[in-house]
């Protein structure tokens, strides 16, 4: 499954004004929201390339593109399910592409804040329904019918009294011709054959005999191996470097230094050119290089947290949101809490390492890659290496993994610059070593909160947070609060306590930072839901109980009736281990409950998982199930497994040896339920990850009494 | 630089290799196989894992000096037809999710079926605890091994 669409691209743009074959695409005017669809002869009269988002050829095969990444988090399936549906195609008809970088083409192509279907679907829909009744009416014009009395279904028109049918594919040549309509009937949710279905995804059939191409399986002629040594600092430049060692190893061509940007930031290292990537890395082994960091602090962890903890104690922060009078009713309680959660440094460790091939010519510049994010890559590289957009091809592959890493524009550029410096196609491999210690990775983040009760419910609420703002490291402004400072805590409960204040405390080192799947909420989530669970039990009432009190909407409380009944939270034995914990982000809400019991070996044993996901409108339920099947087990490596250590300015943890991984005999049994609604979609890949450590935390203090407030800790020393 | 021939997928693959060169990179650089996947180098996380004489191994940390004379099978191989009941049962599950790790699951878990034809979710969690999945599809694996079970006791030759 290659992804070599240039060629095809351009004959497809030929024939789509031929009439060969039948394309339609998206056009936004200007910043619109909203996308106009459009056929090729539009995309003419507008003076703009056709992105010809689905097209159908002459023998009724169906093309879709995917604009977004397919990381595991399922868009190679979800973008051609929704196609099919309004389309009327069968989806193992489809032939699915990813598309190339290029905003004005397709939009948002950022794969990430779990947006792939809730930023795409309703345009999607609109087009599929488009492009099928254009061939409809297509097909009525030609067999001279009513258009009413024709229907589309397996990419056939049908005329519905005399049966007489047509293939799409012997519609293409009018369909082109024709207009599109300006308003289509959208089905309904119930009219759906293939939407909210459990179909099987299209890609795995080519994850289980080695054919997908991932980023390090790309190989172009004349490709040579380049692999980098990198300031271990993550910061700073080269002093000098001895490579008499490395050019020894034999297939090591050439060694030079090279400079690549992260963001608004440079990072240089020492590239080693070889024939294989075996020669790349043992060239890379023997180099040495002496490393300039002047001006970058060399910290260890404990440092990091000492001075998050004193930040807490002597600054008041930044108001995120603050309402009534929390610091007076807190001032004046004769009982407060007043407690603090540490949450820890996180690596992606996806398991494909990071890697990029470029190829840059004389007239352009092609890349191929796992890329989240690939019209950033391609502004980035043109404005960095001054070439004109339109010469920076971006071509994604499937990415073994990315949960936010790969949305990021250091490894390209340097496969570019290693590209252009020895005047041939290169494939840039970063061992496991570079992968888990150059970052950046997520920030550790610490929190006060501080809490009075009076008559049973919350008489202040205040959360304080002290960790680095991944937007300072991009160039963000600084004297602004982190505009998620809350992200994973629910909005209700922020409008419906009288007295709150959340507040942000600007926090700097020189460690490179940036998104985690799910961001903040990963981190948010365990300090405000552990803290809810504090101010329940200091008001005596049960968690849910409490919880259904500030969360008054309808849906909110159908999701709490949802999860009491499936994990049977009411007939529980008090003191049984049981936890819940409940979170918000990119606009879907996930409740957990979580069962403990004693271990025999001592500490803690998870038993059980229930889940339940109310993300409003969804395409695949069995996908949705798996994403978060998979949040549960990234969260509870995060929380009882891994965390980031720094000594001395330098990641500790190089590999999976002393950097563990959840494995499969540390993965409890999990219960997934998925609220049916007609709300808009929201988030799938991210959401049901924060509300795991909490409810695992909350689990524990209802079985023990130890209220665990740092993460990562060990279940086995509980 | 030495020459050596490779034996794999039961196809000859005459190669000039550094013998200290892992398995791993002369079967994917050198002979252009590329469905056997580089995560650790140092045999934490089983990406790589490939039969070796119907043994699974780490191919980044086995010599490819190991490998001549012996018959190397990697997922490319395992069927023609992407049919292999392990293979099977991936697909009716929908184990993978980014699908970079699931080569050397599928590998490891063809190995544990032909050791242990019915096993236990014990048997499972000991077999394939050295395959690391970053996207989490370790239930579903559980589940395609069982069913894998299933299907091969199904289609057995009897007596």
């Amino acid at each position: 499954m290659d992804n070599q669409t240039v060629s095809r691209r351009n004959f497809l743009k030929t024939s789509a004004v031929t009439g060969a074959v039948f394309s339609l695409g998206f056009y936004w005017p200007g910043n619109a929201k909203s996308a106009k669809v459009i056929n090729a002869a539009e995309a003419n009269k507008f003076g703009v390339e056709m992105n010809s988002w689905v097209h159908i050829d002459a023998s009724g095969k169906v093309t879709i593109f995917d604009h977004r990444a397919e990381m595991g988090q399922g868009s190679y399936q979800a973008v051609p399910q929704i196609v099919a549906e309004e389309l009327e195609v069968n989806l193992n008809e489809i032939n699915v592409v990813f598309a190339q970088g290029d905003a004005k083409k397709y939009g948002n192509q950022v794969t990430g804040g779990s947006s792939t279907v809730r930023g795409s679907y309703k345009n999607l829909l609109k087009l599929s329904a488009t492009a099928r009744e254009m061939l409809i009416q297509a097909a009525a014009k030609k067999w001279n019918v009513p258009k009413l009395e024709c229907y589309a279904e397996g990419g056939d028109v049908i005329h519905k009294p005399s049966g007489k049918k047509l293939h799409y594919g012997q519609l293409v040549e009018a369909a082109s011709k024709l207009e599109a309509p300006k308003d289509v009937v959208l089905k309904k949710r119930s009219e759906y054959k293939l939407i909210g279905k459990p179909l099987r995804r299209l890609d795995t059939p080519l994850k289980t005999n080695g054919v997908a191409v991932f980023g390090l399986d790309k190989q172009i002629p004349g490709m040579m191996y380049a692999a980098v040594e990198r300031n271990p600092r993550l910061r700073g430049k080269v002093k000098s470097f001895d490579d008499s060692k490395t050019r020894l190893i034999p297939g090591v061509k050439n060694v030079f230094k090279v400079k690549m940007g992260v963001f608004n930031t440079y990072r240089e290292g020492v590239a080693v050119v070889a024939d294989s990537t075996w020669a790349a890395i043992q060239g890379k082994k023997a180099l040495k290089v002496e490393w300039d960091d002047t001006g970058f602090e060399h910290l260890d962890t404990e440092e990091i947290y000492k001075r998050q903890a004193e930040a807490l104690q002597t600054q008041e922060g930044l108001p995120f949101k603050k309402q009534g009078e929390p610091n007076e009713v807190i001032a004046k309680a004769s009982k407060k809490i007043d407690v603090i959660y540490e949450t820890p440094y996180q690596y992606h460790a996806a398991m494909e390492p990071l890697n990029c091939v470029a190829h840059y010519q004389d007239d352009k510049l092609e890349i191929w890659g796992p890329i989240q994010a690939p019209e950033w890559v391609q502004d980035y590289i043109s404005k960095e290496m001054s070439i004109p957009k339109e010469k920076v091809i971006v071509n994604m592959t499937f990415l073994g993994g990315g949960f936010g890493r790969k949305a990021f524009m250091d490894y390209p550029h340097e496969a570019s610059v290693i590209s252009k410096e020895i005047k041939a196609p290169v494939q840039v491999v970063w061992t496991r070593e570079d992968d888990a210690t150059q970052g950046p990775f997520r920030p550790g983040i610490t929190y006060r909160c501080e809490g009075v009760i009076k008559d049973g419910g919350i008489d202040a609420f205040k959360v304080k947070l002290a960790g680095q703002n991944n937007n300072h490291w991009r160039g963000g402004k600084k004297d602004v609060p982190n505009g998620s400072a809350s992200e994973g805590f629910l909005k209700p409960y922020t409008e419906s306590i009288k007295n709150l204040a959340i507040m942000d405390i600007p926090f700097e080192t020189p460690i490179p930072t940036m998104w985690w799947r799910s961001v903040y909420a990963s981190t948010n989530g365990f300090a405000f839901e552990s803290f809810l669970d504090e101010l329940a039990h200091e008001a005596g009432k049960d968690p849910l109980d409490f919880r259904r009190v500030y969360l008054k909407e309808e849906r909110l409380q159908k999701l709490i009736d949802k999860v009491e009944e499936v994990s049977g939270w009411k007939s529980r034995a008090k003191g049984a281990g049981y936890g819940v914990a409940i979170t918000e982000c990119f606009s879907s809400t996930v409740a957990q409950v979580v069962k403990v019991s004693k271990a025999p070996g001592g500490g803690v044993k998870v038993d059980k998982v229930w889940a339940v996901m109310d993300c409003g409108w969804y395409v695949n339920p069995d996908t949705i199930k798996a994403q978060i099947e998979g949040s549960i087990v990234m969260a509870l490596g995060a929380a009882t497994i891994h965390q980031v250590k720094f000594k001395d300015g330098m990641a500790v943890d190089n590999n999976f040896s002393t950097y563990q991984m959840p494995r499969i005999n540390d993965i409890p049994p999990i219960d997934i339920h998925i609220m049916d609604n007609d709300e808009d979609a929201g988030g799938v890949g991210e959401p049901g990850l924060p509300p795991f450590a909490p409810a695992l935390t909350n689990a524990i203090f209802d079985l023990t009494g130890k209220r665990i407030r740092k993460l990562p800790f060990n279940l086995g020393m509980v | 630089m030495t020459k050596i021939t490779l034996n794999i997928n039961k196809k000859e693959y005459p190669l000039e290799a550094d013998p200290q060169m892992p398995l791993l990179w002369a079967i994917r650089d050198l002979a252009g196989l590329k469905g056997t996947k580089y995560g650790c180098g140092v045999a934490q996380c089983g990406a790589c894992v490939v039969h070796l004489n119907g043994e699974a191994v780490r191919s980044c940390v086995t010599k490819v000096s190991r490998a001549v004379g012996k018959q190397v099978v990697t997922i490319e191989g395992l069927s023609e037809t992407n049919s292999h009941p392990v293979q099977k049962a991936w697909q009716d599950i929908d184990v993978p999710q980014c699908g970079y790790c699931h080569s050397g699951q599928i590998m490891s878990a063809v190995v544990l079926l032909r050791e242990k034809p019915d096993p236990t979710d014990q048997d499972i969690d000991d077999a394939m605890a050295g395959n690391i999945c970053r996207c989490g599809t370790y239930l579903r694996i559980r589940a395609a091994i069982h069913l894998a079970a299933e299907t091969q006791k199904k289609t057995a030759p009897q007596g």
